[in-house]
């Protein structure tokens, strides 16, 4: 069984998005919940969160850092991925909570469409905070701004919108107003140092753990993380938890196991490449 | 060294040197002389002990009278009427707990080598040809399988070969549950698994690889066939819950395996997905899995320790698995327990303790209790830890269908028929009855599926 993308572009400075034709994730996906994906028979399984459907499609955006991400990333409409396995992970905590903040730092931006809209759909006021290095490594801003009750925008070098983290601005916000729960998605160390923000006030904060996964449906352990002293497998308990519980230096030592390998992967994912003479940047 | 010799040598094995370099089969198989040598053995007794021994119910002395015949074509079809997997279960049911510990020229010599002759008739039909058995009219029936691994596969099989429309849902991008993923080639070579599961496929069964069900397909829609089969398996691995746990080279078995077989990170870069190659590895635990993880290793290049708390005679693993394991070159250290895996960020060692062994516990073994004080403690300097202490039941799709019926462990509670709480919904394999054998799955699954052809009757 092949699935057969519909649409790739690049929406940002190596950020892809790419639409995949595969009904059985489409229909009963939610917010919160991810993707497995196999490129080909020699492929590595990697998680990727669903950023949106329609219809019979799934959307994933991510970043070309690897092997198979670059390997995905050269993929036009009408290519095929061998597998998609999905919707995997727990839904995100959607309920009438009442105030929301959701932030996206990075790539972790394509995970708030989903999710403001379906906090929106029941009524939640849903304030959606982004930020990234720089201007070029901004994405979705428009859809945001139309999914989010307010939307504001950070850069680290002030190339666009606020000069400043997605953290100052949440701090402004918890100051201004009573916030009832916050998402907090991106790069495990701008998780970790943005919830720190919410934790004198003790709002509810969740966030979306990245470890590295295998089969990502339980089976295999390699994504456990440590949860209030818990171990928990994030592909199944997860992939949110409660910030404030969340062993961080755990996740980020278990997100480099094979630094190695992965460099020797790419490497030769691009001397393939040249020698197929295909576009090379 | 109380794992006797006699075990390996009864066995048809590439020498060890040899086969620790690859990962090609390490049993070999009959001749088709000596398979009707063995079989000229069999009494043909008219109350066959062997035939209470097979979970599947084998009319075992009809299928090796026929290859006593050199009527090997009507000796594969006896075997597949009662079992699709004939191939897989000749090579790994623990026979001498089975058919062959029953079998009753055990009592003065060596039974009946069943195994042997069941794996050869499926090798003989695979390489001469196979027929698919036949398919009753269709009922109409709309029938549902989650998992295909072996509960799943005998119970599609079962449920197609009696009309109805099957339709298997696997969450992973390969069926075969551990037979794909557990399993080592060299014990189980994925060739053959596929070509077994193939023959079932062609029975008319849909297999949907990639379906989750519970996600994919919710316990709403799942309900809504006439008829449902669960066989999730005992997927779930335990962690021991030491100091160490989560440094960079531990894995549960499960993973270090399914990286490996699944994923041939034995093979990278040709294959994408890593697995650390350890220089020295130490694999916690005494069954059948940690034989096969230990094994892997050695293949690797690692040297292998295997720590088991228990004495060597206490080995929950099959003798001939434990044996071959020895002659692989694995170093047994028993009567020892981890109580820390030492590094940062990657592991560098192991420190254990040495286990007295005190009165009998409930298992009727003896109980291992730590030696207390320094003279108890050593180290191991090993860079890759392999924890093989169990699986518990796969909770995920259990868990999401309301009125379920679990019990203690997360397994789902069945009755006799493999009936589950709600009237529809039937259950087999691991996740009934706990991590068990591939013959013992097989087995409840064809109750199950009977029952339900029963029900739908
Ligand atoms: C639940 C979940 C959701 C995710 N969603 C997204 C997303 O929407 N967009 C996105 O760009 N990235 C996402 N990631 C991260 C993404 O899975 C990795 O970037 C990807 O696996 C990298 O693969 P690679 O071969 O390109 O890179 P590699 O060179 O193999 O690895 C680069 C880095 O990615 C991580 N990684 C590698 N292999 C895996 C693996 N099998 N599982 C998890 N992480 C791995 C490692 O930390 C590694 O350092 C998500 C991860 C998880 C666990
Ligand atoms: C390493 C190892 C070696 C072994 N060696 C032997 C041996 O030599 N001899 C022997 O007899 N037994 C052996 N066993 C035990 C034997 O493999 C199991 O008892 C047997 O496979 C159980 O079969 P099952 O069909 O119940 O489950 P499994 O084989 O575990 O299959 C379950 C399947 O269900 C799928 N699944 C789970 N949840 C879902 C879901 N929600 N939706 C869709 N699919 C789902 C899984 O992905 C899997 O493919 C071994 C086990 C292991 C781990
Ligand atoms: S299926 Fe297993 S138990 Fe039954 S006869 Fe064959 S080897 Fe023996
Ligand atoms: S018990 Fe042994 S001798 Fe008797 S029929 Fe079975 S295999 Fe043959
Ligand atoms: S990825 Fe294997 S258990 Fe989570």
């Amino acid at each position: 069984m092949a699935y057969t993308i519909k649409k790739a572009t690049e929406i940002a400075d190596k950020i892809f998005e790419v639409w995949i034709d595969a009904p059985h994730v489409a229909h009963n996906a939610c917010a919160g919940q991810f993707v497995v994906i196999r490129t080909d028979e020699s492929g590595e399984r990697i998680p990727l969160t669903i950023s949106a459907t329609d219809g019979d499609l799934v959307r994933i955006v991510f970043m070309a850092v690897g092997k198979t991400t670059t390997q995905l990333s050269d993929l036009v409409s009408g290519d095929t991925i061998q597998d998609i396995a999905g919707p995997l992970g727990q839904p995100s905590e959607v309920k009438r909570w009442g105030r929301c903040v959701v932030i996206g730092g990075g790539v972790g931006i394509a995970c708030l469409p989903i999710l403001a809209r379906e906090l929106k759909a029941i009524g939640n006021e849903v304030i959606g905070i982004i930020g990234a290095r720089n201007e070029t490594l901004l994405l979705l801003e428009d859809e945001l701004s139309a999914a989010c009750d307010e939307l504001v925008i950070c850069t680290d070098d002030g190339s666009k919108g606020f000069h400043g983290f997605p953290a100052d601005i949440l701090k402004q916000k918890l100051e201004e107003k009573t916030i009832d729960a916050v998402w907090i998605i991106g790069p495990a160390i701008m998780m970790k140092i943005t919830s720190i923000a919410t934790l004198p006030k003790k709002v509810k904060t969740f966030v979306s753990l990245n470890p590295i996964m295998v089969d990502g449906t339980g089976m295999c352990g390699s994504c456990r993380v440590t949860i209030g002293g818990e171990t928990k497998f994030a592909c199944v308990d997860g992939p949110e938890f409660d910030a404030h519980l969340v062993d961080w230096d755990g996740l980020m030592q278990r997100q480099r196991i094979y630094p190695e390998q992965e460099r020797q992967s790419l490497e030769l994912y691009h001397e393939h490449k040249c020698r197929c003479g295909e576009k090379h940047e | 060294m109380s794992i006797s010799a006699d075990v390996v040598k009864s066995m048809n094995n590439r020498p060890a040197e040899e086969r620790i370099l690859d990962f090609l089969e390490v049993e070999q198989g009959l001749s088709e002389e000596s398979a009707v040598l063995e079989a000229l053995r069999c009494m043909g007794c008219p109350r066959p002990r062997c035939k209470s021994g097979c979970p599947v119910n084998i009319d075992i002395p009809a299928f090796i009278n026929e290859i006593a015949q050199n009527n090997f074509r009507n000796a594969a079809r006896l075997l597949k009427k009662e079992n699709m997997l004939p191939a897989i279960c000749g090579r790994v049911c623990p026979q001498e707990n089975q058919c062959e510990g029953l079998c009753i020229l055990g009592i003065k010599s060596k039974p009946v080598r069943i195994g042997a002759l069941e794996r050869f008739v499926a090798d003989w039909e695979r390489e001469n040809g196979v027929e698919t058995p036949d398919v009753a009219p269709s009922t109409g029936k709309n029938v549902a399988v989650v998992g295909s691994g072996p509960a799943g596969i005998t119970a599609a099989s079962e449920l197609a070969r009696a009309g109805h429309s099957v339709t298997i849902f696997e969450s992973l991008h390969k069926a075969g549950g551990v037979m794909s993923y557990g399993i080592p080639e060299f014990r189980l070579p994925k060739e053959i698994v596929n070509a077994e599961i193939d023959q079932v496929l062609s029975l008319g069964v849909d297999l949907k690889l990639n379906h989750i069900v519970g996600r994919s397909i919710t316990s709403e829609e799942l309900l809504a066939y006439d008829a449902v089969f669960i066989g999730t398996g005992a997927g779930l691995p335990y962690f021991m819950g030491i100091e160490g746990e989560n440094l960079n080279g531990v894995y549960s078995a499960n993973e270090f395996l399914t990286r490996v077989n699944l994923m041939h990170a034995n093979v990278f870069p040709e294959y994408d997905t890593p697995v650390i190659q350890g220089s020295s590895v130490a694999v916690v635990g005494g069954g059948n899995v940690a034989m096969d993880s230990a094994r892997v290793a050695k293949r690797m290049g690692a040297k292998v320790y295997l720590i088991y708390r228990r004495r060597e005679e206490d080995l929950p693993a099959r003798e001939a698995e434990a044996a071959n394991a020895i002659e692989e070159g694995i170093e047994f250290i028993c009567c020892a327990n981890p109580t820390k895996i030492l590094g940062g960020p990657a592991v560098s060692g192991i420190e254990c303790v040495r286990m007295n062994m005190c009165e009998l516990d409930e298992s009727g073994r003896p109980c291992p209790v730590p030696v207390e004080g320094e003279e108890g403690k050593f180290t191991l300097n090993v860079d890759v830890v392999i924890e093989a202490i169990g699986q518990g039941p796969n909770p995920l799709l259990a868990s999401l269908i309301p009125g379920l019926k679990r019990g203690k462990k997360g397994n789902i509670i069945v009755d006799e028929n493999g009936r589950t709480s709600i009237h529809h919904v039937f259950a087999g394999g691991d996740i009934a009855t706990g991590a068990a054998t591939v013959i013992e799955a097989m087995g409840t699954a064809k109750k199950a599926a009977q029952s339900i052809n029963e029900m739908l009757k």
